[in-house]
């Protein structure tokens, strides 16, 4: 990763011929934090540890279910299972795009029925991805509940979609970009927001 | 709130937009010899997860809802036909099996009137049998729809080389290096032929076995235009050390002349057997397009035994085909 901190360019990004700011809004040790605060909160809002099983949305709620998991654990000496969802086959958008995109494997690892699901996922935006999402859940079988878990909500929702769990909410113009890295897939932890051309500040 | 800046060139979206894939670059399905290996991965890739959906409790997902499947089928058929037709139910798309023998096509009607009168009715997608070669290429230069070629004359079966790939892959690490050998009536073979393109773009080592009537004119000697195979007669020479052992059907409806002297002798020089098996790699997997002449090509045993894939293969047809329905559910190509 690049890092100019005392060139002149430090923080200018282009893009389409604007300078930009991309602004970092949490890093590494903002997003433990908050992920740990998460998991007390799932652990408090359902009573205990029982039934709950963590699903992440392919890509980055994966690592993201796994970091709660691996706090509940940690907090609770509970064992919780985390499963991997792709719901590209549940998309609204698959036949309006040019190529559709690639399906990885879901693998959910215990019966949902009567369990208590939380969805995690990174940015929280439209709500369409968690509507594909709550699809393809019921498709597996009839958990008790489904909660919604993320890192970022930018809002400008498109359904009735709300989360249960919110790392930050971050008020955003439709055509800013959230980038949220984790290591596991990015080779590090944080939030950024790149905002709209000609809007510098 | 802390803000520190870095510099760094946007390149990653996390919102709503899917990951933009380039890799597939096919409207048709003709055969493999025009895939690249990234698309044969891709493939391959799809159909795990397709395969994952036939293990649920609910074998149905809503991806190609109000899409139109037609089969149109000029040769007889039972597991390619019915797998197409699993695979775009499985998917939530609408399927219309077009029986040529009780179509117009008995009156006289062309290919290519019928495959427009086909496309009229609203077809996305219309996989083809044909006994020409040549004949789906001919079916994707005049209609709109997506032409799957589910096996023409004796040129390519490309949907059956991809899942023959697939259940080499679920048994074997990797394609690239496995010893193949292809035993049986090879010059008639379309599911040779794609299985040739499609195993040496992956890297295998192929092996083709069939007395000389039955090989292809000039195999032996590599042509810029075919991929390069070894080529031999003596069926313990090509079963020594394999991997996998895939055996073709002896196509007798095309055999006018004599190629062989007679089924008995045939069988007696070129039937898979256990005591043959005895020689290939100790995990070797045996497999065969179906449908089997038992004790003709392959022995019954050997069939039925702990080493055949055969039914796997037939499991694994139904998701192969799903990802190759779903890669071709791309909206605005050639728009």
């Amino acid at each position: 990763m690049w890092k100019y901190a005392s060139s002149p360019l430090a923080g200018k990004i282009t893009v389409r011929g604007f300078f930009m700011t991309r602004k970092i809004i949490m890093n590494e040790a903002d997003i433990k934090r908050t992920l740990a605060r998460i998991s007390h909160e799932i652990i408090e809002r359902n009573k205990s540890t029982k039934n709950i099983v963590l699903i992440g949305m392919r890509t980055r709620g994966v690592p993201l279910a796994k970091r709660l998991a691996a706090n509940i654990e940690l907090f609770e000496n509970a064992s919780i299972p985390v499963g991997v969802l792709d719901f590209s086959l549940y998309r609204d958008d698959i036949s309006s795009q040019n190529v559709p995109p690639i399906v990885q494997s879901t693998d959910i690892p215990t019966g949902i029925d009567g369990k208590i699901i939380v969805l995690v996922d990174d940015v929280l935006y439209t709500g369409r991805s968690v509507r594909a999402a709550l699809d393809a859940i019921i498709d597996f079988g009839r958990p008790l509940s489904i909660q919604l878990a993320v890192l970022v909500d930018r809002g400008h929702r498109e359904l009735p979609i709300r989360a249960d769990y919110v790392g930050k909410n971050i008020p955003s113009a439709r055509n800013e970009e959230i980038q949220v890295y984790l290591t596991e897939t990015d080779n590090v932890d944080e939030v950024a927001i790149i905002p709209e051309p000609g809007r510098e500040d | 709130m802390e803000v520190s800046q870095t510099t760094m060139e946007p390149k990653l979206k996390t919102d709503s937009a899917p990951p933009e894939q380039k890799i597939w670059q096919h409207k048709h399905i003709l055969d493999l010899d025009d895939f690249t290996t990234a698309e044969i991965e891709l493939v391959m890739q799809t159909t795990k997860a397709m395969h994952e959906i036939l293990s649920r409790p609910i074998k149905k997902v809503p991806t190609l809802r109000g899409k139109t499947v037609v089969t149109l089928f000029y040769e007889a058929s039972t597991r390619t036909r019915s797998s197409f037709e699993l695979g775009a139910k499985n998917l939530s798309a609408d399927i219309s099996n077009l029986t040529v023998s009780s179509s117009s096509v008995t009156k006289g009607e062309s290919l290519i009137d019928t495959l427009e009168t086909i496309e009229a009715l609203g077809a996305d997608i219309i996989v083809i049998r044909h006994p020409h070669s040549g004949a789906p290429d001919l079916a994707s230069k005049h209609v709109k729809a997506s032409i799957i070629n589910a096996g023409d004359g004796w040129h390519a079966h490309p949907t059956q080389a991809l899942l023959d790939l697939y259940t080499m892959l679920q048994h074997k690490n990797s394609i690239k290096g496995l010893k193949v050998a292809i035993i049986g009536d090879i010059i008639h073979s379309r599911v040779a032929h794609s299985n040739i393109w499609g195993l040496t773009k992956m890297g295998a080592d192929v092996t083709v076995c069939a007395p000389s009537t039955l090989l292809p004119k000039g195999i032996e000697n590599p042509q810029p235009h075919f991929p390069k195979v070894k080529v031999t007669t003596n069926i313990d020479d090509a079963i020594r050390g394999a991997d996998v052992v895939m055996g073709l059907r002896l196509q007798l409806e095309r055999q006018q002349n004599g190629l062989i002297p007679s089924i008995r002798e045939y069988a007696a020089l070129y039937r898979i057997t256990e005591e043959r098996l005895a020689n290939a790699a100790k995990d070797v997997i045996v497999m065969h397009p179906g449908p089997v002449n038992e004790d003709i090509e392959i022995a019954s045993s050997v069939v039925h035994g702990s080493r055949s894939v055969i039914n796997e293969q037939v499991t694994n047809g139904v998701a192969v085909r799903m990802a190759l329905f779903y890669l071709l559910t791309g909206g605005n190509r050639d728009e």
